[in-house]
């Protein structure tokens, strides 16, 4: 039995322990915003924060996810993901689409560690992050004009 | 109740096949067990299978998109278009999928429902607009029953209908039920494009909300009570078919439910998706390769080059090209170039949902492309009645050509699982990404022969082309395919004598389009050849081009203005250089300018790129910027790393995406996009941003480090 909160929530999950963290969000939990895209962390669709930094949800076996604390993109708020959220919008950065939860968990991720981010800050902390539509031109620029509506 | 545009074969105004206005009745329930995966009033959510645009009493418009939204923008886009001649307020229009009618929903070019070939615009430009302007008059029409004053003196914006004179305003919701009762205008008129007050705009798209806070539901997401997940163990090898196989230890995985066999491999059953990987992963299974391909790519490939040489098709063959290089003075260049498989890797890889809805009818989800082929595909492996399925089309996580195939073999391989499950239980079908990279349907691996000649006074003469690869369109070796040749037999450059000749080669690796079809080669073949062509005699790229392009205004006007946005002649910074390409696809004209330096590692790093595109009438410029932002990275993916590579015996080497690489944020240029105002007829943008992408590298990269590329990806083995 592993006991965790997701999104606030206490959750307990008695089922294989090596079952990824992303598929007990999706399957178990309903919570369908946390993508799969490769299973072997190479793309970061399936990114979520556990324990306040961004983590591959696909290779996370749920037996390490014991007293964490889960957020996905369907809980995840405070003043980064609020201008996150802005900025995406105004920049109508998504495409398909599908790869955008985890743009945006790492997105969030990032500004909470490094508010005012360099091109090299966002690459190093993008690169993870697959977008097959190639936001990425957006991506950067969202991140820079969140960063600038939080300090201003 | 509300109205809705209804298309009946009984009364006839548009298209021939008839669109009215008629009455919606409450959307019927859904299946109970179904906890979620239709967006609300989407889909089969509406009771009727024809409508295009609904007026709703609550002010909302929405309308049915015939067009799957994949990334490319046609929620978007056909909305515009309806609120144009509606005189809507952009805040209150909406965009669902249409259920799947190749009917009702025909993509006009291609005489069924599909969306493909960057048509979704330019084929459903006048049929939009006149469901939007038929519903304007009818609203009009209802207003002017309901204050008593003549329809002439009404006007309507934003969203509002006013008559000046009494005073009177209301919205559209308050006189949706009463015009659902005006007869529809015969032939309602549209707009002068002058009049244009939404189209040509920079509207906000009307998904990025739901795509930008984990709410956007993809077939992936559907979810039911009860529900089976189920993945199936493929072949290693094309054309390979199940020997024998042991499920004892994957039986044992806790969860698996149960192991099939089904035509496409061994299907895996079990009550999380987990398990069903697991499950998999634990299967022994012994592949019969006595049908399979064997060869490796190396041996494909001389194989292809041993064709060169024997006689093709003609795709054209103008002037005397024999002659014209035997012509004293004549000086020729010569080129092959190999192109290699390409995987289309869209980040959802193929999946689909099956329910049986509480009305007996089988609800399928999936991300349809060609939603008419994957509703007879499921209905024939299924053996029910056509009526007794109901393709839902599901948002879908990219696709570029991937969820577009005749016949529908994926959708196949899901009801063929869901068939052999017994369909007791809802069930979830998807392929993994390893799945998905090794499944074929590539863009399929080309080689071109390349010969040009030219004159004395520097003057390209002829050009010969031989392109040798699999016929897209499954043509026999005698017959003749665009696809394998568009853009070089058609060559926009004034050059008397021109001969391509194609070759259709025959290979069990199912082939298939990818983001811009034959132009992904053919425009890295005309563009990197043409540019040494020129470089051999001192000209420069730009101009040198223009000097050929003689009867081509719009390939001219944009690589003008290209070569305006990056100054160019200009000094490029130290270590730098730029290639130019211009590739008319789809009727799109685009022009790309790129700056190009070589990395740490030796390969190129490209750090600019400007982009002019002219595809007629802009509906909406932030869409067609997004649109050859995203080609560009797309493209330049590709010629830089992808390759799906067959080795010895023919089993494919590449799994996922750390072999079969993708471009980066850290690689991706900055993309500047100039869209050139025109008032021609709307093309299409999904696909014409990639094609010039990879010559335009190539020639910077051969200008900076005097090597022509001649295969393709341009990174050995995709890895840097």
């Amino acid at each position: 039995m592993v006991s965790f909160t997701l999104n606030g929530t206490e959750k307990t999950f008695d089922g294989d322990p090596d079952t990824p963290l992303l598929w007990v969000i999706r399957d178990f939990e309903k919570l369908t915003g946390t993508k799969y895209g490769c299973g072997v962390a190479q793309c970061g669709a399936c990114t979520v924060h556990l324990d306040g930094s961004p983590r591959r949800s696909c290779i996370t076996p749920i037996s390490m996810v014991e007293g964490s604390d889960v957020v996905t993109v369907e809980g995840i708020s405070g003043a980064e993901a609020d201008a996150v959220h802005k900025a995406w919008l105004a920049l109508d950065v998504p495409q398909c689409g599908y790869c955008q939860s985890g743009q945006i968990m790492s997105a969030v991720a990032l500004l909470q560690l490094t508010p005012k981010p360099s091109d090299e800050d966002i690459d190093g902390a993008m690169a993870g992050n697959i977008c097959r539509c190639a936001t990425y031109q957006r991506v950067r620029q969202a991140i820079k004009d969140a960063a600038g509506m939080m300090e201003g | 109740m509300t109205f809705q545009m209804i298309t009946t074969t009984r009364r006839g105004f548009l298209q021939g096949a008839g669109l009215v206005i008629g009455i919606a009745v409450a959307p019927k329930a859904f299946a109970a067990s179904v906890a979620q995966g239709v967006p609300a009033g989407g889909g089969s959510g509406l009771p009727q299978m024809n409508a295009f645009v609904k007026v709703g009493t609550d002010d909302t418009v929405t309308i049915l998109s015939k067009h799957i939204e994949f990334g490319q923008g046609p929620f978007t886009g056909l909305a515009t278009l309806v609120a144009e001649e509606l005189d809507a307020d952009w805040n209150q229009m909406r965009a669902v999928h249409s259920p799947a009618d190749d009917k009702v929903y025909a993509n006009l070019m291609f005489g069924m429902q599909g969306t493909g070939g960057s048509t979704a615009i330019a084929n459903s430009y006048e049929q939009y607009r006149t469901a939007g302007a038929t519903a304007r008059a009818m609203l009009v029409a209802a207003a002017a029953e309901e204050w008593g004053v003549p329809a002439a003196e009404i006007t309507v914006e934003k969203g509002r209908i006013r008559h000046a004179a009494s005073g009177k305003e209301s919205g559209f919701g308050a006189l949706a039920d009463k015009a659902a009762q005006q007869t529809p205008p015969t032939d309602p008129k549209l707009k002068d494009p002058k009049d244009f007050v939404l189209i040509g705009k920079d509207l906000p798209k009307l998904d990025t909300a739901e795509k930008s806070n984990g709410k956007a539901i993809y077939t992936l997401d559907v979810l039911a009570d009860d529900m089976l997940f189920a993945v199936v163990a493929h072949a290693d090898h094309f054309g390979a078919t199940v020997k024998s196989f042991d499920d004892g230890e994957a039986r044992k995985v806790q969860g698996v439910v149960d192991v099939k066999q089904v035509p496409q491999g061994v299907a895996v059953y079990a009550d999380n998706t987990f398990a069903a990987l697991k499950g998999r992963a634990a299967l022994t299974v012994e592949w019969d390769l006595s049908k399979a391909e064997t060869r490796s790519s190396s041996e494909l490939e001389a194989d292809f080059a041993k064709m060169v040489a024997e006689k093709g098709i003609d795709a054209v063959n103008k002037g005397d090209v024999g002659k014209a290089f035997s012509e004293p003075g004549v000086q020729s260049l010569e080129a092959e170039i190999v192109f290699p498989f390409l995987a289309h890797a869209p980040m959802e890889p193929l999946d689909a949902a099956f329910v049986m809805g509480d009305d007996g009818v089988l609800d399928v989800y999936t991300g349809a492309q060609f939603p008419g082929g994957d509703h007879m595909a499921a209905a024939q492996v299924l053996g029910l009645d056509a009526s007794k399925v109901r393709l839902n089309t599901q948002l879908a996580g990219g696709s570029f050509g991937r969820r577009a195939q005749f016949g529908s073999p994926y959708m196949q391989e899901a009801a063929e699982v869901y068939k052999a499950s017994g369909g007791k239980r809802p069930l979830k079908h998807m392929w993994t990404r390893e799945d998905d990279i090794r499944g074929g349907f590539y863009r399929p691996m080309y080689l071109h022969r390349m010969k040009g000649a030219i004159d004395a006074d520097g003057k390209v003469v002829a050009w010969d082309q031989t392109i040798v690869g699999q016929s897209i369109m499954g043509k026999a070796s005698t017959e003749l395919d665009d696809s394998s040749v568009e853009g070089a037999h058609t060559l926009p450059y004034a050059i008397g004598n021109l001969r391509v000749i194609s070759h259709n080669v025959a290979l069990t690796i199912p082939p298939l389009w990818w983001r811009s079809v034959g132009h992904t080669h053919t425009g890295f073949a005309v563009e990197t050849f043409v540019d040494e062509l020129l470089q051999k005699v001192g000209k420069d790229p730009v101009e040198g081009r223009l000097a050929m392009l003689t009867n081509e205004p719009r390939h001219t006007g944009t690589l003008k203005r290209v070569a305006e946005m990056a100054d160019w002649g200009s000094a490029v910074p130290v270590g730098r250089e730029r290639g130019v390409a211009v590739v008319k696809s789809f009727g799109t004209y685009v022009s790309q300018i790129v700056e190009v330096s070589r990395d740490e590692g030796g390969f190129p790093r490209v750090h600019k790129v400007w982009c002019a595109v002219d595809c007629g009438q802009p509906i909406n410029p932030n869409v067609i910027a997004a649109q050859m932002e995203g080609g560009v990275g797309y493209g330049l993916g590709a010629v830089l790393f992808d390759e799906v590579t067959l080795g010895e015996g023919g089993k494919i080497v590449q799994s996922n995406f750390h072999d079969y690489r993708s471009i980066r944020i850290n690689e991706m240029p900055h993309v500047e996009v100039a869209v050139i105002a025109s008032t021609e007829k709307p093309t299409g943008v999904g696909e014409p941003g990639v094609p010039p992408i990879g010559p335009a590298t190539a020639n910077a990269w051969r200008r900076l480090t005097g090597t022509p590329v001649r295969r393709l990806p341009i990174v050995p083995g995709g890895v840097s």
